[in-house]
């Protein structure tokens, strides 16, 4: 099967992705690297909670005063459907709808964009009411390392996105870049799956206490 | 071959071994340069065995002799041992489940250029102002004040060797498990395969933990951050857990391929079917499982507390139970086998008593209130060059003498084999049997000097005095690969003669595309499954075909050298001058430009018609 031949909706393989052994490879070495990229973040979270409102004095505040729940419950959201809305690139993509595919990509980049922002602003928000910064203390320095670490997997996410939209957007679909298409959103999903363990054990433990 | 072996340049063939994506290619930069790390590493080792030979030595000073003795424990692990086990892993993996190439050739050569350059960047500390010196392990209580810049090359530089490393690791796996040729089940996979395989999973979890820590540690020493700042709120035992969460395993990836080389040895020379090849490959899962259960072993001074040092002490302990099991299952296979005594069985027979005894002082040191006792002393430096000479490094000087005529096409002299042999072993007893007594008696590690008059001279001297048997072995074996590479009497498919397993099926070394007809597996052991059925070559699995080849290419260069460049900008940011943030940006845009250019240019690499390979068979039968 060459991987540049045009296909109709009939030949259209069903699972695009591993139909040639090079997707094959690509979509087993992403989930493999994925499983590293666990283990990074694992690693960061047990930081953070071992550093975690450890601060040199009682003048720095500490993370039940710093994080507020409706902003982060609209980040949560922003991000959590954008992750759905690439499932629905998916599915287009393996309809063989090169259209759909690319318009449902470009709502998951803007509402990604979306969170960037916010996140940014949140950042900023700390840095200049609470003085919380990422030299103030250890839990300054493990707070933006984890989020800001999140938040390049976004940032890095929404750049190659958008590239593969660039990219293919005069040649359509077919089996070299179905793969390419198919691990960015898998990427997708797991930094919305780490934002979930980021929203429960930074924002929600830290306001519990 | 005609079409595509002709003759080059010197120019032509650097750019060639720049520009490659061949595994076999690639095995071969791994040895060169892994070698040459090899060599600097054990100059490092020379050195601290002069300054010790004698009391109140001062041949070196107390500062040269940490940075000494940090970057002989980082060369030798991450610089030599790791690249030469990569080597050996990309020159037999792909021939040995019968695939033309690994999963992702662009992806292995930006895993050598990473460590490459990662480790030329640590290593050029020595040029630029100090080495690290605060030991391999580059505790942060100690690190994060020691002064100059030391420290942040051992930071960066195992950064991107580290990143290397772990796309290597990936690449493995995904090869192992995708690009089996038919019949190659995972049961019939040769013992070698299956120990890159496990080492490949640890590799993929543990090297995680240490970007982590290094990250932690960059941020902290570069960037102003307050991980290991006690005053700060930070805790300087994180880094501890990192390192060992990381280290720990690290152990097992590199004895794992070891015990894989030793598994091929013993079934080779002792020409019978490996002993227990089950309970091998169960062993050698168990192992890889077990080995992130006990990092903590490495801290049971730290004060973490008894149920926590009782756990790891268990664990530690449980893994000799899978590490016998392989030590009975070599023996048996050894036993009422026809046992031919080259080089490499040599090397492996000597294995089982010296890593024996490293496994021993091993459960030793896994009981946690006599470790208070160890901690810290000899005992400790002669039972890990026990376990990682005695096991890795024999396997390594086992499979370059073992695979040498696989990659290059030539058998290594087995009379200057051997002396090599007798040389390394007498000398590598003579150093380390000697230190566990001086560790008992109380002797220190890590320190620079030690007294006339406390007991300490004699078994300093015999220790150094074994080192220089080990350089002169060593040397000897550079001889012998210059002779042998002079010489370049070229050898068959199958030099050893018992070859079982499917790379001395092809050619020595291999065509670039490795089998011109896939072959199918019809047991373990195939090509020895073949042999007993009176034929000499392999059954092919298809019709010769085109076969797909990648193509040639300078971006995984560029990519590794992106951040060499970077790791620069990084180094002096505390030093607060003007050009480090656009060295910093420079070198990441070089980075992510030329991913960026792998990303959207197509690379559908080529075909080899299958009228080329019916003619280069021709040719090759006339000449």
């Amino acid at each position: 099967m060459q991987a540049e031949e045009k296909f109709t909706d009939a030949t259209w393989p069903a699972a695009p992705e591993k139909a040639t052994l090079e997707g094959k490879n690509k979509y087993l070495g992403f989930w493999l690297f994925l499983g590293g990229e666990t283990v990074l973040f694992a690693s960061l979270f047990a930081t953070y909670l071992a550093l975690k409102d450890k601060v040199p004095n009682a003048d720095h505040a500490l993370a039940k005063d710093i994080f507020e729940l409706p902003l982060t419950f609209i980040t949560t959201v922003i991000l959590l459907t954008s992750s759905l809305t690439s499932v629905y690139a998916m599915y287009h993509m393996k309809n063989n709808d090169f259209k759909k595919m690319q318009a449902w990509l470009l709502i998951t980049v803007l509402l990604g964009a979306a969170f960037l922002g916010l996140e940014v602003y949140e950042f900023n928000h700390y840095v200049h009411e609470f003085h919380h910064t990422f030299t103030s203390s250890a839990f300054g320095s493990a707070f933006y390392t984890l989020v800001g670490f999140h938040g390049g997997h976004v940032a890095f996410g929404l750049v190659w996105i958008i590239s593969l939209m660039v990219r293919n957007a005069k040649r359509g679909l077919n089996l070299y870049n179905a793969p390419k298409f198919y691990i960015a959103s898998l990427y997708w999903h797991f930094i919305d799956v780490v934002w979930v363990f980021i929203f429960t054990v930074v924002y929600l433990m830290g306001m519990v206490g | 071959m005609s079409t595509y072996a002709k003759k080059k340049g010197f120019g032509a063939t650097v750019w060639d071994y720049l520009t490659t994506v061949d595994h076999k290619k690639i095995a071969i930069l791994y040895l060169i340069a892994g070698g040459l790390f090899f060599i600097v590493g054990g100059l490092e080792a020379m050195f601290i065995r002069i300054q010790l030979a004698v009391p109140d030595n001062d041949f070196v000073s107390a500062g040269l002799f940490n940075e000494l003795i940090t970057m002989h424990g980082t060369t030798m692990i991450f610089l030599a041992a790791m690249p030469l086990i990569f080597a050996f892993m990309n020159a037999v993996v792909p021939l040995q489940i019968g695939a033309r190439d690994v999963a992702f050739p662009f992806l292995n050569a930006v895993g050598f250029w990473l460590f490459f350059f990662g480790g030329v960047f640590l290593n050029l500390s020595w040029f630029m102002g100090g080495a690290p010196d605060s030991g391999w392990t580059n505790y942060a209580s100690l690190a994060m004040k020691s002064a100059g810049h030391g420290v942040d090359f051992y930071i960066l530089g195992l950064q991107i060797s580290g990143l290397g490393t772990l796309i290597a690791g990936i690449n493995f796996l995904t090869t192992i498990i995708n690009m089996r040729a038919p019949g190659m089940t995972y049961m019939r996979m040769p013992l070698f395969t299956w120990s890159t395989f496990v080492a490949s999973a640890l590799i993929l979890f543990a090297f995680p933990p240490l970007t982590v820590g290094l990250v932690l540690a960059m941020f902290d020493r570069m960037f102003g951050s307050n991980f290991f700042d006690v005053a700060a709120g930070g805790n300087t035992i994180i880094w501890e857990h990192m390192f060992w969460i990381f280290g720990h395993p690290e152990v097992y990836i590199l004895i794992l391929p070891a015990f894989g080389v030793f598994s091929e040895v013993f079934a080779t020379f002792s020409r019978k079917r490996l002993f227990g090849y089950s309970s091998m490959v169960f062993a050698t899962v168990l192992i890889g499982f077990l080995g992130f259960m006990v990092w903590a072993h490495h801290m049971f001074t730290v004060g973490l507390g008894p149920i926590a040092n009782a756990i790891f002490a268990v664990a530690t302990m449980a893994i000799a139970v899978p590490t016998g099991i392989k030590i009975f299952n070599w023996l048996f296979t050894m036993w009422g086998g026809s046992v031919r005594f080259t080089t490499p069985m040599l090397w492996a027979v000597a294995f089982i008593p010296s890593f024996v005894a490293g496994g021993v002082t091993g459960i030793m040191l896994a009981a946690a209130p006599a470790d208070y006792q160890y901690h810290d002393t000899y005992f400790v430096v002669a039972h890990f060059h026990y376990v990682i000479v005695g096991g890795v490094i024999f396997g390594l000087l086992a499979a370059t003498h073992f695979y040498w005529p696989k990659m290059f096409g030539t058998l290594l002299n087995e009379t200057l084999g051997k002396i090599t042999f007798w040389l390394f072993l007498t000398g590598f007893h003579l150093t380390f049997f000697i230190q566990h007594f001086l560790g008992l008696m109380g002797m220190p590690r890590r320190v620079f000097t030690f007294l006339p008059g406390q007991g300490f001279e004699t078994g300093n001297l015999i220790s150094s005095i074994g080192a220089l048997f080990m350089a002169v072995g060593i040397l000897i074996m550079l001889y012998n690969i210059i002779v042998t590479s002079v010489r370049n009497v070229r050898v068959g498919n199958d030099p050893w003669e018992d070859g079982r397993t499917l790379e001395w099926a092809i050619p020595s070394p291999p065509p670039f595309y490795n089998f011109k007809q896939l072959p199918l597996v019809r047991g373990l052991d195939p090509y020895w499954v073949e042999k007993m059925e009176g034929k000499d070559e392999m059954t092919p699995a298809e019709p010769i075909g085109d076969i797909h080849m990648p193509n040639s290419t300078i971006l995984p260069f560029v990519i590794s050298l992106g951040l060499f460049v970077s790791a620069f900008g990084a180094l002096y940011n505390v030093d607060n001058k003007d050009w480090t943030l656009p060295v910093m940006i420079i070198g990441l845009l070089i980075t992510f430009g030329a991913m960026f250019i792998r990303s959207v240019k197509d690379d559908h690499g080529f075909h080899i018609h299958k009228e080329d390979l019916v003619n280069d068979d021709d040719k090759e039968v006339k000449a």
